[in-house]
């Protein structure tokens, strides 16, 4: 940009255009748009011809279908639970695969460092702790992403999210929030900080700002490898195997449906508080039917999405693999530093339903939710005493049986793991999107006192009714 | 694409250089409503992956890519998806103001064939304010679909700016739509935009501004758009005006034409 002086005549045009627009009519503003849209629609009406026969209208049909007011919610809660049904079921095997593999190659390494005379905790420090947290990362995360991220932009390329939010547009009406929003929240469900990125759709600063400080309540692919474990561990092994599975997607989809819930009713309080305001008027195009193209849905779920949440993962495993291999290993006094924290950590984790050791792993986990499980295993386990791959029914046999989990504590665990704050990478992208310490803190500290919140009254109202 | 298309030297001319936007020969804007491919434009010209997905307003950040073609290189600029440069978005905002200050060689305007009404708003909005234009009407293979067919030459005749049919998904058209930039950005076709009218009050308020904004950024190439901008009372132009952004703009058009006419007068004397 240049700062010269104006240029001469700058200030008479300037002054003469404003004198001619306090004469020119009021509306001349629509006038304008009125000759641009009939101008339009002459040079395309003579540009535009019917050819050929009109194929059947199976577009309409199914538009007709999936956003109607009966069946729209239901055919979407069914596509969810298909989703979810299918990344579990086919999540299973190659999970325990690389699992095997790599804890393999983490006893063979092991051994030949010690073979080679390395250090114990040298030894331990690089296979115990970091290549560990790796291969947790690794095995957990990576086959439900390969299965849930294609099916996700498998209905994205189709056309399928703009009449999810069609179908709940209402919904987020009555919560004083925009429509769109519902497009954000989805996108939530891939990442938290992209959902947060993506409400730069929505153009009033009150409504984006909702969708900002909510979009934290849907889980995020890394929240689901927790989800999907418990389910499959706790709610799953409750029931017959045939219905293990189904049981397991169902319960995942109750787990989404109580973030929906929140996310409408913290967007109804905030739009009723702290960003009052009305709902604004929308026009949301409905997209056509487009037949999604295979190769592009795979490289943009496996590479865009899977490989990217993949890394970020990783980085933040290994030095937290790291820290975990340290805390468990340097002793004070009779017990080690991981212990000390979780004691400490205890009574606080006890009064929600969960325990010393799960709130240290989310305090870990900070930077990436990914690890939360992993992180947990590892301290409980301790070091070196994990020879056996990690199967749901070796974990089954050591969260209820060594370390007194309950029903309760799983529930509280799903809650917690959908309600808390927000990972770090997204509390950035808040900063970044809103500028403001306000709304950031809010955003990052909000959701955790719900969370606790939440969590204290499950866990009071089951230990009132006995249920734990 | 057919196999006629893969042989025809105006896609074997096509580089595509990804990221690599250094030292470009013409900057292009690609614009156009939300949903209309522009992003798998975008991709099919550059070789990169930039995210392409069924739903309006998914692009939400500037993309920039490279390529090359017939021994020139070119730099795009995905701009937001937008319906109209009228109203005061985020995204409306980015959009003409690049188309505006930016002053690319040749503005692209993506549009869907199977709606073309509602697409043609945005681009008789972007002729006001660059007659550099290229208008690309994709999803023709949508269009055929839905029994419609669009008469690219009737089009271009009315719009005065050259019209490229495409399916970019397929790759359909590809190698037109380079070879119709090439030509507009490397100034080898008269473009003469279609202006809407407007009507006789505010006519006769243009016919008397014309003459002040010529004294105050002579060569401007749309005073017309800014004087109706004025009217409107845009900041951004009134700023724009101000602080000499606009005369910067003129200059380079002054030698722009320069440059043309000595071209043509070199090549005319060969």
């Amino acid at each position: 940009m240049t700062t010269q002086p104006a240029p001469t005549g700058a200030d008479a045009l300037l002054a003469r255009a404003e004198a001619l627009r306090q004469a020119l009519p009021e509306n001349f503003r629509d006038q304008l748009v009125q000759s641009l849209y009939a101008e339009a629609e002459g040079v395309a009406r003579r540009a535009v011809h019917p050819a050929g026969e009109r194929r059947r209208d199976w577009d309409g049909l199914l538009d007709r279908l999936v956003t109607s007011p009966i069946f729209g919610l239901p055919i979407m809660l069914l596509i969810l639970a298909v989703v979810f049904w299918l990344t579990i079921t086919g999540a299973n095997v190659p999970s325990a695969l690389i699992a095997d593999a790599l804890f393999w190659f983490e006893d063979q390494a092991a051994a030949l460092f010690t073979a080679l005379g390395a250090p114990w905790w040298l030894t331990g420090f690089v296979w115990h702790g970091v290549w560990r947290g790796l291969a947790w990362v690794v095995s957990v995360m990576l086959p439900p992403m390969a299965i849930f991220f294609p099916c996700f932009t498998f209905l994205e390329d189709l056309g399928y999210l703009p009449r999810v939010a069609f179908n709940l547009d209402w919904l987020f009406k009555k919560a004083g929030a925009h429509g769109k929003q519902s497009l954000t929240m989805t996108m939530g469900f891939g990442c938290n900080a992209a959902g947060i990125i993506a409400t730069r759709v929505i153009d009033s600063p009150r409504e984006r700002l909702i969708a900002i400080l909510t979009n934290n309540f849907v889980p995020c692919n890394g929240r689901f490898p927790t989800l999907i474990m418990l389910a499959t561990v706790f709610v799953a092994a409750s029931f017959p195997p045939a219905l293990a599975s189904v049981a397991a997607a169902g319960s995942v989809v109750m787990v989404v449906l109580v973030g929906v819930l929140f996310t409408l009713a913290v967007s109804a309080l905030l739009s009723r508080t702290l960003l009052r305001g009305e709902a604004s008027a929308f026009s949301l195009e409905l997209p056509p039917f487009r037949r999604p193209n295979l190769k592009q849905i795979l490289y943009t779920s496996l590479i865009d999405r899977t490989i990217f949440v993949l890394w970020r993962a990783i980085q933040t495993a290994a030095p937290a693999g790291a820290a975990i291999w340290l805390l468990g290993n340097i002793v004070v006094g009779d017990q080690s530093l991981a212990w000390h924290v979780a004691d400490f950590l205890n009574p606080l984790g006890l009064a929600i339903g969960l325990d010393g050791v799960i709130l240290l792993a989310y305090i870990i986990a900070i930077p990436a939710n990914e690890i939360v499980v992993p992180t947990m295993l590892m301290v409980y386990l301790g070091v070196g005493m994990m020879t056996d791959t990690p199967g749901f029914t070796e974990l089954r046999a050591l969260l209820i049986g060594q370390h007194g989990w309950t029903m309760l504590t799983a529930v509280n665990l799903m809650l917690f793991s959908l309600l808390h704050n927000p990972c770090a990478t997204t509390i950035m992208t808040m900063w970044k999107e809103t500028r403001s310490l306000k709304w950031t803190t809010l955003g990052a500290l909000g959701p955790l006192a719900i969370a606790f919140a939440v969590c204290f009254l499950t866990a009071s109202l089951a230990r009132l009714l006995g249920w734990a | 694409m057919s196999a006629d298309c893969e042989t025809c030297p105006a896609n074997t001319a096509l580089a595509q250089m990804g990221l690599d936007v250094s030292a470009f020969d013409h900057l292009v804007a690609l614009a156009g409503n939300p949903n209309t491919g522009k992003s798998t434009v975008f991709n099919a010209l550059t070789g990169l992956k930039q995210h392409t997905g069924n739903w309006p307003g998914k692009t939400v950040t500037r993309a920039e890519g490279g390529y090359q073609f017939q021994g020139k290189r070119y730099k795009l600029v995905d701009l937001p998806g937008t319906y109209s440069l009228l109203s005061a978005s985020q995204d409306e905002e980015i959009a003409r103001n690049f188309i505006l200050f930016g002053q690319p060689d040749c503005t692209l305007v993506v549009t869907d064939a199977t709606c073309l009404e509602r697409n043609l708003n945005l681009v008789l909005q972007v002729l006001e304010i660059s007659d550099r234009v290229v208008v690309c009407v994709n999803l023709l293979d949508e269009a055929r679909r839905k029994g419609l067919s669009v008469d690219t030459r009737q089009l271009a005749r009315e719009l005065g700016v050259p019209v490229v049919g495409t399916a970019a998904r397929s790759g359909e058209g590809l190698g037109d739509l380079l070879t119709a930039v090439a030509d507009v950005a490397g100034g080898r076709v008269a473009v003469a935009p279609r202006r809407v009218a407007a009507h006789s009050a505010l006519e006769s308020a243009l016919q008397e501004l014309l003459p002040l904004i010529e004294a105050a950024a002579p060569g401007l190439p749309n005073p017309r758009w800014v004087a109706l901008r004025l009217l409107d009372g845009d900041q951004r132009i009134r700023q724009a005006l101000l602080n000499g952004e606009l005369n910067d703009i003129a200059q380079r058009q002054r030698e722009a034409v320069r440059r043309f006419s000595r071209k043509m007068a070199v090549e005319g004397a060969q």
